[in-house]
């Protein structure tokens, strides 16, 4: 029973991290209407700009988490502007997936020529005690996870909901065409959501690399594609379907390796997708569309 | 004389033509020893790439979805076929007759697989349908990367756990060793069987392209609502293709299990960058154009192996080559530009010009 409490903590840990990376997915998706496939490049990045900011630069862990932030904030407004916006009114919906699919490929690439295929150790960020409760016990990584997690959904909700930025991103999200005549600057929004979904992924690539203390170029790909996972999981475009969707998938995946086959985890988590994209398109919580002929 | 011929057709005899002529070269240059040791051991693989290039292509180019575990499809033709032959091989059954029923047995699976896979893939669109075609080339590689088999006197033993629980008797003999893979395979697969098949592979996807059931396919592409309202069946054509492509992405896989002596399903094998790969070659040779797919996947492999140096670079290429394929073909912004600045159209204002003079 203790174990299977412990399992549980660790897949909320995981999960999220997930619900930090689906956010991104979520909200790009539920704006642009497409599917960044280098969202999970871009943690990456901001894993080996933190770690190199911290190691070499000798910047103090808040500062090198900002200095990551900044940084991928930056990297995602650029590929937007060079890669996705020439894109935006092509003939095929097929270009914009494939040219990210190339932007994923370009960002692993570049970090394997620039720092090896091998792993790097990367250092403790952040320094909280572990917590005892009865038998069981929970890290302080997992601890301020989940913290950062709740504080993140808390803000963006209220920033979604309240400020006129967020209410630009509904409208763009709900019809692009009206937004623009309503006065709202459709291309802005756009590379703001970027720039709020890569921003994000810098830190859930700090959280990744401190939960699991090692970082190579391939790092991001996997989470990445699981966070998708998570974000149709939970109903794309919906923000506490992200993290519903990546707080289930975090423990699926920690229970399936404890109880079933590591190899296998994998998998399952995959198996999970299609079953509900198979039988509930739209995830948990998302909205039924109707298509229109 | 040519010019009597169906275009379509002219068009598929200079396909068989390139491949027949590159074949022969390849031929002569071997016999009078002018090919080197790393270029023989490229040959097998590059028809693998081109049959795998084109079976893609069926799928992007002519059912217009993007599949993203195409890899999946030819690790189960891989396996499928290595198993079979695992499984004669101590046999008295001539090396002949036993690759040509492992290549026979590989299309079948993968082609089952591609039918089973298609039943819901099939259903979702778009961005969906490619996320959940990856997911499955992902579940296949790793369910089979933990698959054990093992033979001995009672039969055949099945686990997914490990070699022990297989409970195998004294004279067991492993035949699918988990992530270890099938070893010992027969090297039947050689280079003319190989362009065979690649001939046989453009002839099915190229007649498929120019017969009713691919006019269906075709206009399923173009515009589903109106390809249903005129009475296709959308899902059964979907599927046909999405098979036919999944089996032919299986011979590949024959051809590559039996050029190998260890097969493993390993991520570097089967996983999602051999299916990028794979895409890249779609992408740059043209989605839709069967022979442009033939001609990147050998430029796109030999170039990086001949420039030493690039072999580095081999895959910062690919991904260059893809994003700067996309925004040349696909933006507006640079379609427009070529149509007003593009060769054709500043041939015909010449033609023009003269026309007038």
């Amino acid at each position: 029973m203790m174990n299977f409490l412990s399992f549980v903590t660790n897949g909320i840990s995981l999960g999220s991290i997930y619900a930090i990376i689906a956010l991104g997915y979520t909200m790009v998706y539920g704006i642009a209407k497409m599917l960044n496939f280098a969202h999970g490049d871009v943690i990456m990045v901001g894993g080996y700009i933190s770690l190199l900011t911290a190691t070499m630069a000798g910047f103090p862990p808040w500062l090198a988490i900002i200095a990551a932030m900044v940084g991928c904030t930056v990297l995602g407004i650029t590929i937007e502007r060079v890669a996705y916006r020439p894109l935006r009114n092509a003939a095929s919906p097929l270009a914009v997936l494939i040219t990210a699919i190339g932007v994923s490929f370009l960002l692993q690439n570049v970090a394997l020529l620039l720092f090896g295929a091998n792993a790097r150790a990367y250092p403790a960020m952040v320094n909280m005690p572990n917590v005892r409760m009865g038998g069981l016990t929970i890290t302080g990584i997992t601890i301020i996870t989940v913290v950062t997690c709740i504080i993140i959904m808390v803000v963006l909700t209220l920033f979604i909901k309240k400020s006129k930025s967020g209410q630009a991103m509904l409208a763009v999200s709900e019809d692009k065409g009206a937004a623009q005549l309503m006065g709202i600057n459709v291309n802005k929004t756009i590379a703001l959501t970027f720039a709020i979904g890569s921003g994000l992924a810098a830190l859930a690539g700090v959280l990744l690399a401190t939960a699991y203390p090692t970082l190579t170029p391939y790092t991001g790909a996997m989470p990445g594609i699981k966070a998708f996972v998570a974000a149709v999981f939970g109903g794309i475009g919906s923000i506490p379907g992200a993290l519903l969707g990546g707080v289930l998938l975090g423990i699926i995946e920690i229970l399936a390796t404890a109880y079933i086959s590591s190899q296998l985890a994998d998998a399952i988590v995959f198996g999970v997708l299609i079953v509900v994209l198979v039988v509930k398109p739209t995830g948990l919580l998302g909205k039924k569309i109707q298509e229109k002929v | 004389m040519l010019k009597k011929i169906n275009l379509q057709v002219r068009n598929n005899m200079i396909t068989y033509g390139i491949v027949i002529l590159a074949f022969i070269l390849v031929q002569i240059l071997q016999s009078t020893g002018n090919l080197s040791r790393l270029l023989q051991g490229l040959l097998v693989p590059l028809t693998v790439y081109v049959i795998l290039a084109v079976s893609l292509n069926f799928t992007v180019g002519i059912l217009g979805e993007l599949s993203l575990g195409h890899a999946g499809f030819m690790c189960v033709g891989a396996f499928g076929s290595a198993f079979f032959t695992a499984m004669v091989k101590h046999g008295d059954m001539p090396a002949g007759l036993r690759f040509a029923l492992a290549i026979a047995i590989g299309a079948l699976i993968a082609g089952v697989f591609g039918l089973l896979i298609g039943i819901p893939v099939l259903r979702l669109r778009g961005d969906y349908l490619a996320i959940v075609t990856l997911a499955f080339g992902e579940i296949i590689m790793n369910v089979i990367g933990a698959m054990f088999v093992g033979r001995d006197s009672s039969g055949l033993h099945f686990s997914l756990r490990d070699a022990h629980s297989l409970n195998m008797g004294a004279d067991g003999e492993m035949i699918i060793n988990g992530p270890l893979g099938i070893i010992d395979t027969p090297r039947d697969a050689n280079f003319m069987v190989g362009v065979i098949l690649v001939l046989i592979t453009i002839f099915i996807v190229t007649n498929m392209m120019n017969s009713r059931d691919g006019r269906a396919i075709m206009s399923i592409r173009d515009n589903r609502i109106a390809a249903e309202s005129i009475g296709i069946n959308i899902t059964k054509y979907k599927l046909l293709a999405f098979a036919i492509s999944a089996a032919l992405a299986g011979v590949a896989g024959v051809l590559y299990a039996h050029n190998l002596t260890t097969l493993t399903a390993a991520p570097r094998n089967f996983g999602f960058n051999m299916s990028i790969m794979v895409l890249v070659f779609v992408v740059l040779g043209g989605i839709g154009n069967i022979r442009g797919s033939i001609i990147a996947a050998v430029v796109l492999t030999l170039l990086p192996e001949l420039l030493r140096g690039l072999a580095d670079f081999r895959m910062l290429i690919y991904a260059i080559v893809l994003i700067v394929m996309m925004l040349l073909n696909w933006a507006p912004k640079a379609i427009e530009w070529r149509e007003r600045y593009g060769l054709k159209t500043f041939l015909a204002k010449r033609k023009a010009k003269e026309a007038k003079e």
